[in-house]
This record gives C-alpha cells, sequence and structure tokens, in this order.
C-alpha cells in the first residue's frame, strides 16, 4: 500500500459524482411517502369499517391498489435508506458492518415483495366469478 | 461548585445543556428505526393477513383489537407522527431556514407536542368517536 496521508492518496482523482445521491433519494422518498401516507390514513379512516371484506374490496380497486404499490415502494425504499445511516454510524466493524447491511437489504426486499404481492393479489385475484 | 449557568457547557455528551433540538434528533433516529422494524411488520402482516383470507386477518385483527394491540398501535402512531412532523423540519431546514435560536427551539418543541396530540386526536377518533 502506498504512504502518504488520506487526502494526499486521493487529491487529483476527481469527485465521485455521487457524494448526495444517498441523501437526495432520502428527501426524495420522504416527500413522496409523506403524500402517500396521508392517502391511505385518510382513506382507512374514511372506510366505514376495517374488516376483511372491506379492506380486501376497497385494496382492489385501481385508484387504491395502485397508491399502495407505490407506497410500498416509496416507503422501503426509505426504510433501506434510514436505516444503512443508522447501521453506517454504529456498527464500526467492516465484517459486522457488511453483514447487517446484507441483512437490512434482504430484509428489506424481502418483506417489500411480500407486501406488494399481497396488494397485486387482492387487486387481480378477485372473486372467481364469470365475467 | 460555583458556577455560572448562564455560561456556554462544554460539548460533551455527559455535560452538555439538553435542549429540545437534541430531544428531537434522537427521537427522530428512534422513531425512525421502530417504523423501520415493528412498523414494518405490522404493516407487512396486515397486508399479507389480508391477501392470504378472512381468517388469517380475523387473527390479525384479534391482535390488534387486544389491549397490547392497541398499546403497539398507540406506540407506532406516535412514532409515526413524531418522525413525519421531526423530518418536516429536516425539509425545511435542508432549504437553510429556521436555524435561529428561537425558531429552532420552538420548531423542536412543536415536532414534540404535535405528534403527541395527533396521537391523542387520532386514539380518542378511533376508540371513543368511533366505537
Amino acid at each position: 500500500m502506498k504512504q502518504g496521508t488520506a487526502i494526499g492518496r486521493v487529491r487529483g482523482l476527481g469527485s465521485a459524482r455521487s457524494g448526495t445521491h444517498h441523501w437526495w433519494l432520502g428527501r426524495l422518498t420522504s416527500v413522496s411517502t409523506l403524500l402517500l401516507f396521508v392517502w391511505l390514513l385518510v382513506s382507512l379512516l374514511r372506510l366505514p369499517r376495517l374488516d376483511h371484506e372491506m379492506v380486501t374490496e376497497w385494496l382492489a380497486s385501481p385508484l387504491a391498489a395502485v397508491p399502495m404499490v407505490l407506497l410500498i415502494v416509496s416507503t422501503f425504499w426509505h426504510t433501506k435508506l434510514g436505516m444503512q445511516v443508522i447501521i453506517e454510524d454504529y456498527v464500526h466493524d467492516e465484517g459486522m458492518k457488511l453483514f447487517t447491511l446484507t441483512l437490512l437489504n434482504f430484509f428489506v426486499i424481502g418483506l417489500g415483495a411480500l407486501a406488494f404481492f399481497s396488494v397485486l393479489k387482492i387487486a387481480f385475484g378477485g372473486d372467481a366469478s364469470p365475467s | 461548585m460555583h458556577r455560572n449557568p448562564a455560561r456556554p457547557m462544554s460539548p460533551h455528551l455527559t455535560v452538555w445543556k439538553w435542549g429540545p433540538h437534541m430531544l428531537v434528533s434522537i427521537l427522530h433516529r428512534v422513531t425512525g428505526g421502530a417504523l423501520s422494524t415493528v412498523g414494518v411488520l405490522a404493516f407487512v402482516w396486515w397486508l399479507a393477513a389480508a391477501a392470504t383470507g378472512e381468517e388469517a386477518y380475523k387473527t390479525f385483527t384479534d391482535h390488534a383489537d387486544n389491549w397490547y394491540g392497541v398499546l403497539v398501535g398507540v406506540g407506532l402512531s406516535w412514532a409515526f407522527f413524531m418522525k413525519t412532523l421531526a423530518g418536516i423540519r429536516h425539509l425545511v431546514m435542508d432549504i437553510g431556514a429556521g436555524y435561529e435560536i428561537s425558531a429552532n427551539k420552538f420548531w423542536a418543541t412543536m415536532t414534540v407536542s404535535g405528534s403527541a396530540l395527533l396521537t391523542a386526536l387520532l386514539w380518542f377518533y378511533i376508540l371513543v368517536v368511533r366505537a
């Protein structure tokens, strides 16, 4: 490994041009998550009941299913970005950090897929009555 | 010990004079962590149960309607409002506003009391008005 200071090793290489990318995605998904959760909260409070029949009937409508899948993508992405910062702040051991970040990605993508598929199943599944 | 409390304190974790901005800072992170774990799991459980069928959904609502379910619900909704208001405060600060000490203190305090108020209003509506 070359000797010298950290700044000396990177000087002249130019910027990676991605310094604010994570931060910007965090802001972007924060705004979309905020808007979509206001929609979800208002929608749920407007439903007369929250039983299975009512909730699935509501989620089967395109105007509920589409915002819901957008909400899932936005929220889980925001969750991943935020938890990554927390992990990077507190887990200092490189191996442990790699392991925890891998776990985080599996957790967010796995549960996000489950939530996403659930909405699609409700939206497309419907009843078996002939059209 | 003779100490003038008006003098600025040394910036060290154990002797720092706590201010509302510090409380909001750590609450933002703690509520973010709680929503990313407990919140995500509850949300996915709700959706997956709705997609699975009436029986699975009933298992979810039986737990949610129980006293501990309400307790988790109150906690998650408070975390949600706290994180949301602190997040909006961050978006305002991202454009460079709200750094004056008095304004910063005021809005930091408002996010904490606002989250408590919104949580109280939501559960008053759920448990008293709707029930």
